[in-house]
């Protein structure tokens, strides 16, 4: 039966048109660059793309609910001066961690806070973590680096199992729950359903306090870990770590199909915008193309992609 | 009439992809005359205005305009032309003021070339009093009241000395005073050779206000002819393709315990000391002018705004009702005023939308039983004859009657056992009207509870058991089934 039928089993075409995409400049760089397809720098790119496409998941939680998310650059700041801080004091690695990621849910959290009982826009909300949590990371390290992390610590972003580096296996842990969360479980419905109408989501006895405050708590712990991740891989608590990836991730979540109106959104979209802009800015490196240009041609893609959605959902109409 | 026509359609057609929206409509308007448009939802009329607005280009056909073959590319063209529309969904710059929204694009100058406020506001105050519309042309439309509002847009179509004035469904939002203080403006209109268009679910208003009907099904034209000449039943026939003898008329059925009391309901102005009870198998109708606290009433006892005082009890036991979901866990449903606002969410599927309040049920350790979830929408969808192709379809793209059956679909995915119906009707066709009758009285044969609330005497004398009557806020009537009449309820409505 029709009617009955599962639900869109063919990949949404904002989707598949970017996987296409994402293959095609795979296999152009492939040909057109000696160094693009070998192990060291599939690593690396594979290394970079992990802390922003971590970050851009939270990012698609907080667009899905019709959010932005700001602070996500300084809450990656935050993780990395605070585990860096507790591990130059003697900490085991696991507490510190842990301690650093709760500090950033609770930054999270508190964004989640203001804008449900405050009523704070969230762009406005988050501009104003965005600035405290960078003054608080400057306040803590003296706007200095922290030196001197234990080798268990900074050689777990060099591990490599099976071919793929450690950071990958994170990613892809987080893309799983995320993707779990968003399709299967209740709170993926309600998110849906509050970005898509606020008010009818509360009238059908959705508690919108928690779908907000989870959502940017969310979105915190998720800076937090790729907060950790970058530290771990640069050795080294860096006070303007994650300075302007806000930026990166909104772009991914947007190129990957999730729309600031709120109410749509996909795991497997972002991951895939992640992918396409780390994929042009190494690829247009190692073609020798200026970065600034680089920087133009991600700026066309952002504008372009939701151009083009658009224009299609204007045709379907 | 052998006057030259003010707007002559010829033969027009409208493709979409999938659906013939418009085939071969011929529809002729004079000066002065005011003609009704109606048939079902999909019949075409809201594409055969979007086509004279400029809005959609017809794919055949001609459009003149005094004689003069036209095109209307585009809104502004449109406007060009002296075409004007009253929609639904207003279209004024809602934190601009009245007087501003009436010179928008055009403001006079003073000579050192600042703008002459003056004569904005003294202009648009002229103009508002020839209309009978009492409001300060300084205040800024978020001010007013949405029939406030819509009177202003109608005034503007006056001041900006439009030739013709579409006007869609424009009494939804209007109270009774309201609707006659629009059919003055529209004899205005008329006597000063404007041609009007009106499109009206209502039928009755129809014969009050216009010369000539037109009725369109399914995309083509069916008949035009003079209101003197036909009546309700016949047009409802051509509509439809069939009768419709007495659409109020459904079965009451014997009233059980009381499922719901509410005593001394009390917020500010808003609620003042409400009090009623609604048996199982009863359908408590609340009636009131607009602003008159219906629609507050019901989110009080649904929980959705805060109460100063007052006592709810469901099945006999006293409940504090503090948010929306302790209602529902109850077994309470509302479907509010405004479906698209309040009561939907537009851009999720059916699915979604009607599994919304109930996926505790459907899940195991909050995952969602997907199987579980589609064959729920499926038994609703074909239940209530939800027309659609998937369940997986955007609840955007239904018929405002297929909305609604969407909603009535999640309560009952709640179990519902007390159905709140705000204005159920507003907006949607004949046919959906009728179903959705159905559907509450099958709700009450099952032994359930019904509040409605519309402000459409016919409909809520109809339907109702018994009906209490606001007034600013307080309810000192309830009048029951057999003293039913107008008058009453109107006189009551304004407090006298």
């Amino acid at each position: 039966m029709k009617l009955f039928s599962k639900k869109n089993t063919k990949f949404r075409i904002a989707e598949g048109n970017l996987i296409v995409i994402v293959i095609v400049l795979m296999v152009i760089l492939s040909f057109a660059t000696k160094n693009f397809f070998t192990v060291n720098n599939l690593r690396n790119l594979v290394r970079q793309t992990s802390v922003n496409g971590i970050i851009a998941l939270g990012m698609t939680f907080v667009i899905i609910s019709g959010g932005i998310d700001l602070s996500v650059g300084s809450v990656v700041g935050v993780a990395s001066i605070v585990v860096a801080k507790l591990l130059v004091a003697g900490m085991g690695v696991f507490p510190a961690i842990i301690i650093a990621l709760l500090v950033c849910v609770l930054l999270g959290t508190l964004n989640g806070l203001i804008i449900h009982y405050g009523k704070v826009p969230p762009f406005i909300a988050t501009l104003g973590m965005m600035q405290a949590a960078r003054g608080i990371v400057m306040l803590l390290s003296n706007a200095r680096m922290v030196a001197g992390l234990p080798k268990v610590f900074t050689g777990f972003a060099q591990l490599v199992f099976l071919g793929f580096p450690s950071l990958f296996f994170v990613w892809f842990l987080v893309i799983l729950v995320t993707f779990v969360l968003t399709t299967k479980t209740i709170f993926g419905r309600n998110i849906f359903a509050y970005g898509s109408n606020i008010e009818a989501a509360r009238l059908s006895g959705i508690n919108t306090a928690k779908v907000t405050v989870s959502v940017y708590a969310m979105s915190g712990l998720l800076s937090g870990i790729a907060g950790i991740l970058m530290t771990s891989r640069l050795a080294n608590g860096i006070p303007t770590a994650g300075q302007g990836y806000e930026m990166d991730a909104i772009a991914s979540a947007v190129v990957g199909g999730a729309s600031l109106s709120g109410g749509s959104g996909t795991v497997i979209g972002t991951v895939l915008g992640a992918l396409l802009i780390s994929l042009i800015q190494n690829g247009g490196n190692l073609l020798g193309i200026n970065s600034f240009i680089l920087q133009i041609i991600v700026g066309v893609l952002i504008v372009a992609s939701v151009w083009y959605d658009q224009i299609r959902k204007t045709k379907k109409n | 009439m052998e006057t030259r026509p003010f707007l002559e359609l010829k033969g027009i057609s409208k493709q979409f992809p999938g659906v013939k929206a418009l085939d071969n409509v011929d529809l002729t308007v004079y000066p002065g005359e005011v003609h009704a448009l109606v048939g079902e939802n999909g019949a075409g009329k809201s594409t055969i205005i979007k086509i004279i607005m400029g809005v959609y280009q017809e794919d055949e056909g001609t459009i003149t305009l005094n004689g003069e073959q036209v095109t209307i590319p585009n809104v502004i063209e449109a406007d060009r032309l002296d075409l004007a529309a009253v929609y639904q969904d207003l279209t004024l710059a809602a934190d601009l003021s009245i007087g501003e929204n009436f010179f928008m694009g055009q403001f006079p100058r003073k000579k050192n070339g600042m703008i002459d406020w003056n004569h904005v506001y003294s202009k648009t105050a002229e103009t508002l009093k020839a209309l009978n519309v009492d409001v300060d042309p300084r205040l800024r439309i978020t001010e007013l009241s949405p029939a406030m509002q819509e009177m202003v847009a109608i005034a503007k179509t006056v001041h900006k000395k439009s030739k013709l004035v579409i006007f869609d469904e424009p009494t939804a939002l209007l109270s009774n005073e309201e609707v006659e203080i629009l059919f003055e403006i529209i004899k205005k209109l008329k006597a000063s050779g404007i041609s009007v268009i009106y499109i009206s679910h209502r039928l009755e208003e129809i014969f009050t206000v216009s010369d000539r009907v037109t009725v369109l099904k399914d995309g083509q034209h069916v008949k035009t002819l003079p209101v003197k000449e036909t009546n309700e039943d016949q047009l409802i026939s051509y509509m439809v393709g069939r009768s419709l003898t007495d659409m109020y008329n459904i079965e009451h059925y014997p009233k059980g315990e009381e499922l719901l009391r509410v005593e001394d309901l009390n917020r500010g102005k808003a609620l003042k000391n409400i009090s009623f009870s609604v048996k199982r198998g009863e359908i408590f109708g609340l009636f009131g002018l607009v602003g008159s606290g219906r629609t507050e009433v019901v989110r009080a006892i649904y929980g959705a705004d805060s109460i100063e005082s007052g006592t709810v009890y469901f099945k006999g036991k006293k409940e504090v009702i503090n948010h929306p979901s302790k209602a529902i866990s109850l077994g309470i449903g509302l479907l509010p005023e405004d479906r698209k606002h309040q009561g939907l969410a537009l851009t999720q599927s059916i699915n979604h939308n009607i599994n919304l309040a109930s996926y505790k049920a459907i899940s195991k350790f909050n995952f969602v039983l997907e199987k579980r979830e589609r064959q729920r929408s499926v038994e609703y969808v074909n239940q209530l004859k939800v027309k659609t192709p998937s369940i997986h379809q955007l609840v955007g793209n239904l018929s405002g009657g297929n909305q609604q059956k969407v909603i009535i679909a999640k309560w009952l995915c709640c179990e519902s056992k007390l159905f709140i119906f705000d204005e159920p009707t507003v907006g949607i066709d004949v046919g959906a009207k009728q179903e959705i009758y159905k559907l509450i009285e099958q709700l009450t044969k099952e032994g359930h509870a019904v509040i409605l609330i519309s402000s459409y005497l016919p409909e809520i004398m109809g339907l109702a058991d018994r009906i209490g009557v606001l007034h600013e806020g307080s309810m000192p009537n309830i009048v029951e089934r057999e003293a039913f009449s107008e008058e009453t309820l109107l006189r009551y409505a304004s407090g006298l």
